[in-house]
Order: C-alpha cells, then structure tokens, then sequence
C-alpha cells in the first residue's frame, strides 16, 4: 500500500513535505492506522508520532487520516484508505513540532480556561456527596472525553481564534462541571464564558460530532450552554 | 531547576502524590512522558476496591484486607495491607469530593460491582460486592479527576518530559533526575529534596501484554541502574481476558456483571476449577485453569489457541449501561458483538506485583549486607513501580487503583512531613551527574550496530515463551541466556537518529534499556524461586514451599544475586492472618 507521509523535522528540514512510503500489508488483516505507523517506524526510525495506550482511550495518536481527523490506533485501514492511497498528516489547526507531532499548547490552554475541575465551596460530608442515577445520567456523553484535540482541530472556528474560541473540548468539559448536580458554581462559570468568542464563535457545523473517536457530541453540549446564558440573562 | 519534590510520571498514584505536596505549598513538579492523562491508568477498567459500605453496610476493611492477603499467596506485606484498606474508604470518598464521575446507586451512593477473590466475614459469607466503579471507564475518570485537581492546585507540569536516570551522590543520597524535554531534547538535571519514582508497569517485556506501548518499567531501570534492589520481580501477573492475538483488556467486570468463561464444548469450565467462586476465582487460578483448558485441547477456533467470554446473557441494557467500553473495544478489536455474542480471550501479561521495596510511607528501602532495611535517602515509590507490597504474589482486581490513591496520597504526607522538619538541597558532583548521564552519552554517540525495534521485539518473545503463566527450569534457564546475549547486544545497539526536537527514537532506545533491566531482573529470580506461589507457576515445583518461601525475593543488580526479604505479619489493629491453602 502506498502511504504518503507528512514530514517535517525542524532540525534538518527547511519546509514540510509529504513523502511517499509503501507497506506490505500482511493478507486477510485488516490493521489499524497505528499498525501502519509501526511499520513505516520500522523502515525509517525517524518518524515521528504520539502513540500509547493502542486502545482508543490515551487520546495521544489523533491524526489527519485522508482528510478525517481521527485516533490511528482504532481506526481500521479498510475505513479511511481511498483508491489504495493513505494520506496521514498532523491534525490540522495547530502549529507542527515535527512530522504528525502538532504543539497543543493552545488546545491545552483553552481547557484549562473553563476551571475543568469541580468546584463546591460547602464543606465536603464524611462520605461521598451523594448523587442519583438520573443525575449521574447528566454526565454520560460528557466525562468520557480523552482530550485527543480531534473535534477542535477539525472546526474552523477554532482555527481562526484558537485563543479566543474555547473550542469544541474545551466547551464539552464546561458543561460537563455545569451540569454537575454537585457543582455550585454556574452562574461563576457562565459568566466567564459570557462573552462574543468563547461560546458564540461556534456554528453548529457540527465538524466535531462527526470526528469524535468516542462518539461524544460537543455540538449538543454548546446549545446547552448557549441557551443557560441566555436564560441567565433573562 | 530545582524543586521540593519532583515526582517522576503522571499516573493514579504520581498526582494523587503531587496533589498532596502541591497543597501543602511545597514547590512541586511532575516530570511526565506523556500529558499525563494518557498515562496509563486511564486504560484501568473495572474498578478500585474498598469497603465503603454501599452495597452492603456491614463490609469490613478487615474482610477485604482478609481477602487481599489471601489473594497475595500470603506474601504480601500485612501492615501495608492493613493501611490500604483501612485507610481505603477515605481516599475513595476524596476522589469523589473532586468529582469522580462514580456510577451511583439508587440511593444515590458509589455503585459498587462483585469482583474476583473478594468475599464477606473472612471468606465464609460467600462473594462480597466491593469494586467501587465508574462504568467501565474507572480509570479514566480517576485519571482526569486528579489531573483536574492538580490544574486546581496549581501542580507545575513537565509534561512530555522523559527521565533518563536517578542522580545519586557520594554518600548514596537520591539527589534529582536527569531529564530530557522531549520536544526540543534539552538534557536538563532537575534537583530535587525527594524524588518519587510513580512510572507505573513493565508490561512490554512481555510479547502479549494489556499495557500501553509505553510501560516499559522506566521507573525500575533507574533504579537498578542506580544500583539498588528491587523486590517480587518475578511476580508478573497474567488476566485471564485479553482479547485473543491483540492482548486488549477485558475488564474482570465483565465477570463480576455475570459474565462466564466458556471452552469449545461451550462448558464453563471454572466449575471444575474453583467450585465456589468459579469465574471469579483469583486471577493467577483462572488463568492457570485457561491454559491447561487449552493444552488439553478445548480450545476455540480453527487453532484451538483461545476461549470465549460469555456476555450475551446479560442483556443489552446492562451491559450498555454498565459495560459499555467493553462493547466498544470489542467490536474495534474483535469484531464480535458480546450482545449477540461471546469475546475470544486469552490469558495476557497486565501487571507486575514486584517493584521497588518501599515503608508503608513510600520510602524506598534497599538492603544492607547483613540484611537489615535501609532507607534509600531522597526517594520515594507508590504504585505499580512500587513493592510496598500490598499484592505479594498475586494482585486483586481493583486493588490497583487503592494502592494508587492510597500510597501515592501516603508518599506525600511523609515528604510533607520530612520537609516541615527541614530538609536542604544536597550537591550532586559533576562525576555524579556524569554517570547518570553515561547511557544517554552511549546512544548518543553510537555509531554503528543492531537496530531497536528488532532488539526489543527478540527480548520481547523471549520473556513470552521463557516466563509465562506456566514456568519450568529448562526454559527459564534457556531465557536468562538468551537474556544475557541480548545485554550485549544492546550495549552496542544504534540509535540512528541524532536529532533533537521530538526525536521518538531516541526515547525507544532509553526504553529499551529499561526493558533490558526489568526482563532480566525477572528471568534470574524466577528461575531462583523454587516454588509454585500466586502468579509464580512451576512445572517442576508445583507447591508452595512456606519453610522456604514464604518470603519476598530481592534482587541485587551489582552482582545479579537473589536475596530474601521477611514479610510482615504485624498489622497494628488486628491479628495477623496466617498462612493457609488457598482455594476458591
């Protein structure tokens, strides 16, 4: 199989390029993304990619996969190749430290703007706060997200203000607090996201919902929160 | 860079460490190879044990510490083992005060699932239910919760920083690490008062194996390279349910929700191994039990080389509500839908109990010549890297996640403590710092030789045929030459890839290294426990052997020699358990 590759090393390359590699797949396989990777690794020690858990819950190796972002470790060859050609490049958006390696210092940033922690400012009871099931429900579809930057890096609104707009992540773990029964701090929260970029700049193109390895949609959690700001200010 | 405490990986048990110091204002980092929520804890599943009475208001910590020292083939340390599970439920209910998205109860408690060798009033009130659990991502949700309270606290992040080797002075005292930032490979020495070795498993000395590509025992290559000893190493542990040829983890949940191994007859074959707790005997026992299946030919597939975990049963709301990564990982990895139909497994390398020795407080001790406890001054262990020892020969499922919390917040606490009463920066010299460099000078420097990949994945078939689930002396003496073969080898290995920023290859070559140290560690106590004792099975010794054995093994790295270790049998609140067969 033909794959072309991504490649770019700040200390001997002058711009990036995409160079062409080919693997033998082996017969009656059908190996994930990552597999691939292992192989071409195998040929040229020298290319570089974020991998670990192999399992789809690290969030290290999301990739451009023939223009899909997607994690290589859980995505089989068969779904993304297209005319016997795979095209990796870095997810798009962020600036590039070398080959599929991208820096995610902003992406990080943006998660860390909407205080990803739980706040209550009551003294904690003896044993656990409790919480019912239909309450705990409110979470599913929001902790499970992995921060593989895969739905930022594949809206647009965050590539034009990845420093203003929070970004499709960022804003799924913001409602993940606020719609936390055990969390007293919504109106704080909404607030500091009470403003024309951190929410608004989203469009609903929904860019992230169809990219999302664990299936989450950040799109839903957005109008959730667009629509407590606007109840707040009512 | 200098700092209070520098703990060295981003798992469970370094931020539940980190978190402590960093609330306790002490000037704390964390030295990561990756960000740390992709640490591997977040791979955990199942859940993290502990009596904190939701499902059933009369647990005891004691049953479960019963059940622990039981499970541990009575080798595991029973004053450690009493902290744990005594000081369990508060750690637990902590997690929960920062938010751990725990499944809950109708009333609105931790819900609390059945797992493997737990049991009630002290094995006679039959399976207890004590797996505390978020779905069956509770590592994950563990993981992000303490990464989350560390960004509260204000924790400094050296994140995909990679630490090369421990600095050790003169006078033996654990002075800081040598690091690389792997983005622009600066070599930086970062000084520290104590250092807390938190690197988590060795898993990839194994060819099959449910870790992360990145668990290659970094924390226990440093410290052996640094010349100290390492406990139980020869115990490795093997879960029964790794996805058949990709060795993907399928949590023991799966099991406790009801789940049942069956054979190609389709019999649930744990019937005849472990008449009363049948699935859900220890792990060591159902992996056992999988392979002879196997050997006797009751295997599945056209190979007869796995079995099959039954699920369907249990009905697709319970198993999306309770099992719902497992359905994913499933479908991505064996194509099988466990709602219509079984999952084929097969027993897979998923965790060391051994590591380096520690107190109950996380400090790390090694041996002096007569024998006695020594403080190693400056360094601190907890978690998997760590032997402190709560899981002796044979770890509980669930437990991992404890020994996280509970020794990485005890870690914290003692350093806290030790820097109140006053504690300065120690100089390293430059020949001290000069051979904590010396292997990254090696590679560095090399001009020629075998590559790593290849290197590594020889070392990694060795450790797979030489010192599975079932071990014998012709094999394992086979696998310590071809061990000290490979040591040759790869002191004259090549890295060809010099560059500096996010050079990859330059952090497999240091790995390898590591693997090298924990594989070899490994194959030389093995072959020297004479003894069949938890997860440490035998051909030609198929019994315990307490006269001998009823010990831990220590490991010198100076001269390769085998040692032994008293195990503690004074828990302070209760009378010690004594040693007894251990059936399921």
């Amino acid at each position: 199989m033909q794959v072309s590759v991504y490649r770019y090393n700040p200390d001997v390359d002058e711009v990036p390029q995409m160079r062409d590699m080919s693997v033998d797949l082996p017969e009656g396989k059908d190996l994930m993304v990552l597999d691939v990777l292992e192989l071409l690794k195998g040929q040229d020690p020298t290319l570089s990619y974020r991998r670990s858990c192999r399992e789809g819950v690290c969030g290290s190796d999301g990739i451009n996969m023939n223009g899909k972002n997607g994690l290589a470790c859980i995505t089989p060859v068969s779904e993304v190749v297209k005319r016997g050609k795979l095209v990796l490049r870095p997810l798009p958006g962020l600036p590039v430290v070398r080959d599929l390696v991208v820096d995610m210092t902003q992406f990080y940033r943006q998660f860390e703007k909407v205080q990803p922690y739980l706040i209550n400012d009551q003294p904690p009871p003896a044993q656990e706060r409790l919480q019912s099931p239909e309450q705990r429900a409110e979470l599913d579809g929001l902790y499970e997200c992995i921060l593989c930057a895969c739905c930022s890096t594949a809206c647009p609104s965050f590539w034009w203000n990845p420093d203003k707009f929070i970004g499709p992540a960022g804003l799924l773990q913001a409602y993940r607090f606020l719609a936390d029964s055990r969390d007293s701090a919504t109106a704080e929260r909404l607030s500091k996201l009470d403003d024309p970029f951190s929410v608004f700049r989203c469009r609903g193109i929904m860019n992230c919902v169809s990219v999302c390895p664990k299936g989450l949609n950040p799109t839903r959690a957005i109008g959730k929160i667009r629509s407590m700001l606007l109840h707040q200010g009512t | 860079m200098e700092f209070d405490g520098v703990i060295v990986g981003g798992g469970g048990a370094g931020l539940r460490a980190s978190l402590q110091l960093a609330q306790s204002g002490l000037k704390t980092a964390v030295i990561s190879k990756v960000f740390p929520t992709r640490s591997h804890t977040v791979s955990a599943q199942g859940g993290i044990t502990c009596a904190i009475g939701s499902d059933d208001p009369d647990d005891d910590w004691r049953w479960h510490m019963y059940d622990t020292v039981k499970g541990s083939d009575y080798i595991g340390d029973q004053d450690a083992i009493e902290y744990m599970c005594s000081e369990g439920p508060q750690a637990v209910f902590e997690l929960e005060h920062m938010g751990m998205p725990f499944s809950r109860t109708e009333t609105g408690r931790i819900y609390q699932r059945p797992f493997g060798g737990q049991s009630k009033d002290f094995g006679k009130g039959g399976q207890a239910t004590r797996t505390c659990a978020a779905a069956d991502r509770t590592g994950h949700a563990l993981l992000h919760t303490l990464y989350q309270a560390n960004l509260k606290a204000r924790t400094t992040f050296l994140n995909e920083w990679f630490a090369v080797d421990l600095v050790k002075n003169q006078d033996g005292v654990v002075v800081g690490v040598i690091a690389i930032e792997i983005e622009t490979g600066e070599v930086v020495y970062v000084a520290s008062k104590a250092t807390v070795l938190t690197t988590g498993g060795a898993g990839r000395i194994y060819a099959s194996t449910t870790n992360a590509l990145m668990n290659t025992g970094d924390g226990i290559g440093m410290a052996l390279r640094a010349g100290l000893a390492v406990q139980d190493i020869e115990m490795w542990q093997f879960h029964p349910t790794g996805i058949a040829g990709v060795g993907i983890l399928v949590t023991e949940a799966c099991r406790g929700e009801g789940g049942y191994l069956i054979n190609k007859d389709g019999e649930r074959f744990m019937e005849r191994y472990a008449p009363t707790a049948k699935d859900l005997a220890g792990r060591d026992v159902v992996a056992r039990s999988m392979i002879i299946e196997l050997l006797e030919g009751r295997g599945c597939g056209p190979e007869g080389d796995y079995l099959m975990l039954k699920l369907d049963h249990l009905g697709a709301d319970v198993l999306n509500s309770r099992l719902p990564g497992i359905l994913e990982l499933s479908r991505t990895f064996a194509h099988v839908d466990p709602i219509k139909e079984p999952i084929p497994v097969e027993p897979t390398c998923h965790y060391v109990m051994g590591g380096i020795p520690t107190q109950v407080n996380g400090q790390a001790l090694t041996q002096d010549a007569a024998g006695n406890d020594q403080p190693v001054e400056g360094l601190y262990a907890a978690g998997e890297v760590a032997c402190v020892s709560v899981h002796g020969a044979n770890r509980l499922g669930g437990n991992s996640l404890l020994d996280l919390i509970v020794f990485g917040r005890a870690a914290g606490q003692r350093i806290e403590e030790q820097m109140r009463g006053g504690v300065s920066y120690r100089d390293a010299s430059d020949s001290d710092l000069e051979a904590a460099l010396s292997r990254l000078n090696r590679w560095n420097t090399s001009a020629g030789g075998e590559a790593v990949a290849d290197l590594r994945k020889e070392l990694q078939n060795t450790m797979q045929v030489n010192f599975g689930v079932f071990r014998t002396e012709r094999n394992m003496r086979e696998g310590i030459k071809q061990l000290a073969e490979l040591r040759e080898r790869i002191g004259t290995a090549h890295l060809s890839d010099k560059s500096n920023a996010f050079n990859t290859a330059r952090m497999e070559a240091l790995e390898l290294d590591n693997l090298l140290e924990v594989a070899e560690a490994t194959a030389i106590v093995a072959e020297e426990r004479r003894e069949s004792r938890g997860a440490h099975a035998r051909d030609d010794y198929q019994e315990r052997d307490d006269d001998n054995w009823l010990c831990h093994s220590m490991y010198f790295p100076a001269d390769k020699r085998v040692g032994k270790r008293s195990v503690n049998f004074e828990p302070k609140t209760v009378d010690a358990f004594q040693p007894m067969e251990r059936k399921y």
